[in-house]
């Protein structure tokens, strides 16, 4: 391999690429050490500061008000009260919506498909399908849920449209865990005599499920977080009630954040910084269930 | 040039003003006998749409309406004025929010839909042109000045090229985005009909992105809403505005008493007269009449002249009214 290296041609100006400049070497490489530190640095950097100025403006606001009261045009008795009961209606139903199908979708591909052309191309689509703008979904969802099957703007349209749009990143994450589960298990049970579902029931899912749930913790987050597709199909920037069914209308928290950011004057900026702290911890403990759950499921396993 | 509004108004209340004017005493006597109803016992759902200008009036008026009727549901949308026309002439809305008056594309949607409105002139926003605080020279504009400044291939690069006596800096504009009611509004006005504005300006929707631009750039001029100007006056200077009878600085005095020209335009609210059927519409529609003039204060608009907001509830009592009367004359 070194011979290799030293016979290795010389760049154009003649300086030695391979061996031989030793101090040279060592240079670039505690250079590069500090170039790829430096990148990390830029992104956790960027990121406290963020969160930083974030908490700054939102402290003076984060009272009980905030999540108890209706929204107002008085900042200080403002609230986002029905942004956040919206928010968890339409997380819920995305979810319900998402989860059977998505993992449904990935037992399919992983276990059942056969291994062919056709199934690379729908494997194929499922992944380009992760990267479509979520605004396309808004798109999609307005003609189809809103306006098609005559569904109005309701909390159903919008969670039948986070689920479309989640879908994708649902089953790549849960082909992924279950590909991970070793084949030596699935055959095991096939040589005891039990069918494909047995095996998939009762060995894979099981085993699957920590990873499963990651994906689906994941791209709830993203729905969490989605406007665009919201404004699209229809979620309201101001509503005086909370839903009580999936057919009403509602808001949701990345609304009421838009809402109050655009309004003049500095006590909205400062309910929109408050708004994102509410939003930012309802993520985190999404996410602390999720890790929850999975240290649990994990601790079960018997290998 | 806000006036043209009333040309609008024309053709709109034509059909009820022609099958009522008999009734206007009788429509202005109504709201007093409304007040009977009691607000408390209504329910249903009220739908709105349109601008986001012209949503935190409707949400102000909303939040009041909940306290006085609180099982009346009513929603804002801000799907644009454009976007909300669309739905209110499908007969999906109660009430559109709108920041300029109905086109006539609307109107004949409308028609086609056998959708049957009225406006309702619910405020004035005075458009105001801003520069950064340490810019003291540039006090005031005439129309033609804004003309020359704003308008495609224009010539003026500084503040020297409006008046030679400023300083040779290079202006920076900034501007509200090409989808917004404000810049349909200023576009018009200043520049006319067919006029087109200069490319090299910066846009956003966002008017708090205008502020910070303004406020932290020197030599930058921009125009956004009043509430924008006054939530941020120790950062901003407002320029007089020389409509052609002298300099006149924005403020709710100078829009409201209609020397503040041509920048001061009117908001407008449309509901379906289908709609007025349903008495929790009826009651929030009067309410939104009688509180506007106070609540659109509060969210940093003008209130309109007394009389328009009369017109407003005499238009509407007379719609209430006649509902089975009139029959639609799309």
């Amino acid at each position: 391999m070194s011979a290799q290296a030293s016979a290795k041609p010389m760049s154009p100006a003649g300086v030695a690429v391979g061996s031989g400049n030793l101090a040279g070497r060592q240079a670039v490489s505690r250079l590069m050490t500090w170039v790829l530190f430096g990148a990390t640095g830029f992104a956790v950097v960027v990121l406290i500061v963020l969160l930083l100025t974030v908490f700054t403006d939102a402290l003076p606001w984060l009272q009980p008000g905030l999540v108890r009261n209706m929204p107002s045009r008085r900042a200080e008795s403002a609230g986002l009260f029905p942004a956040l009961i919206g928010t968890m209606w339409l997380i819920g139903f995305t979810a319900i919506l998402a989860f059977p199908i998505g993992v449904a979708s990935a037992i399919y591909l992983e276990e059942y498909a056969p291994k062919n052309r056709w199934t690379r191309f729908l494997a194929v689509n499922i992944q380009n399908l992760a990267g479509v703008p979520s605004v396309v979904y808004g798109l999609l969802g307005l003609a189809v849920f809103v306006v098609g099957i005559n569904l109005g703007r309701s909390i159903l349209s919008g969670a039948l449209t986070m689920a479309l749009l989640i879908l994708p990143v649902v089953i790549i994450a849960s082909r992924e865990a279950i590909r991970a589960v070793p084949s030596s298990l699935r055959e095991a049970a096939y040589g005891l005599g039990a069918t494909q579902w047995q095996v998939t029931r009762s060995h894979v899912l099981p085993l699957a499920f920590p990873g499963i749930l990651t994906g689906i913790i994941l791209s709830i987050s993203r729905a969490l977080g989605e406007t665009a597709p919201l404004i699209v199909v229809g979620a309201s920037a101001y509503v005086t009630f909370t839903p009580n069914g999936i057919l009403d209308k509602y808001t949701v928290l990345p609304m009421q954040i838009y809402e109050w950011s655009r309004r003049p004057g500095d006590d909205f900026q400062g309910l929109a910084a408050a708004a994102i702290v509410v939003l930012l911890v309802l993520l985190l403990l999404l996410n602390a269930v999720a890790i929850y759950l999975r240290a649990r499921a994990a601790s079960r396993m018997r290998w | 040039m806000s006036l043209a509004s009333g040309r609008f108004k024309a053709v709109m209340r034509g059909g009820f003003a022609l099958a009522f004017c008999g009734m206007v005493s009788v429509g202005a006597a109504l709201p007093a006998f409304a007040q009977d109803v009691d607000r408390a016992s209504l329910s249903g759902e009220i739908v709105s749409d349109g601008s986001s200008t012209v949503g935190p009036i409707t949400q102000a008026v909303a939040e009041e309406f909940a306290a006085e009727a609180p099982d009346v549901r009513t929603s804002v949308d801000i799907s644009g004025t454009g976007g909300g026309f669309e739905r209110f002439c499908n007969g999906e809305t109660d009430i559109q929010n709108a920041s300029r008056s109905i086109d006539e594309d609307e109107v004949t949607l409308c028609e086609e839909n056998g959708v049957e409105f009225i406006e309702l002139e619910v405020a004035y926003d005075a458009l105001t042109v801003v520069v950064n605080e340490a810019n003291t020279f540039l006090t005031c504009l005439n129309v033609e000045a804004l003309r020359t400044l704003w308008e495609a291939d224009s010539e003026v690069t500084t503040f020297a090229d409006l008046n030679p006596e400023f300083p040779a800096e290079t202006i920076s504009l900034y501007g509200p985005g090409t989808d917004s009611g404000t810049f349909d509004y200023f576009v018009e006005t200043i520049l006319g009909d067919d006029g087109e504005i200069r490319q090299d300006f910066t846009p956003s929707e966002d008017d708090n992105v205008l502020v910070e631009g303004v406020a932290g750039d020197p030599n930058a001029l921009g125009y956004f809403g009043y509430a924008y100007y006054i939530e941020n006056e120790d950062t901003l200077n407002a320029v007089e505005i020389d409509g052609g009878d002298g300099c006149v600085a924005p403020s709710p005095e100078t829009a409201q008493d209609g020397t503040y020209q041509p920048l001061s335009r009117p908001l407008y609210v449309y509901v379906n007269v289908a709609s007025l059927e349903r008495p929790e519409v009826q009651e929030f529609v009067r309410f939104y009449v009688e509180q506007a003039p106070e609540l659109v204060g509060e969210v940093g608009f003008v209130a309109s002249p007394e009389e328009s907001y009369t017109e407003s509830a005499d238009a509407l009592e007379a719609a209430i009214s006649g509902d089975s009367a009139a029959t639609p004359e799309a």
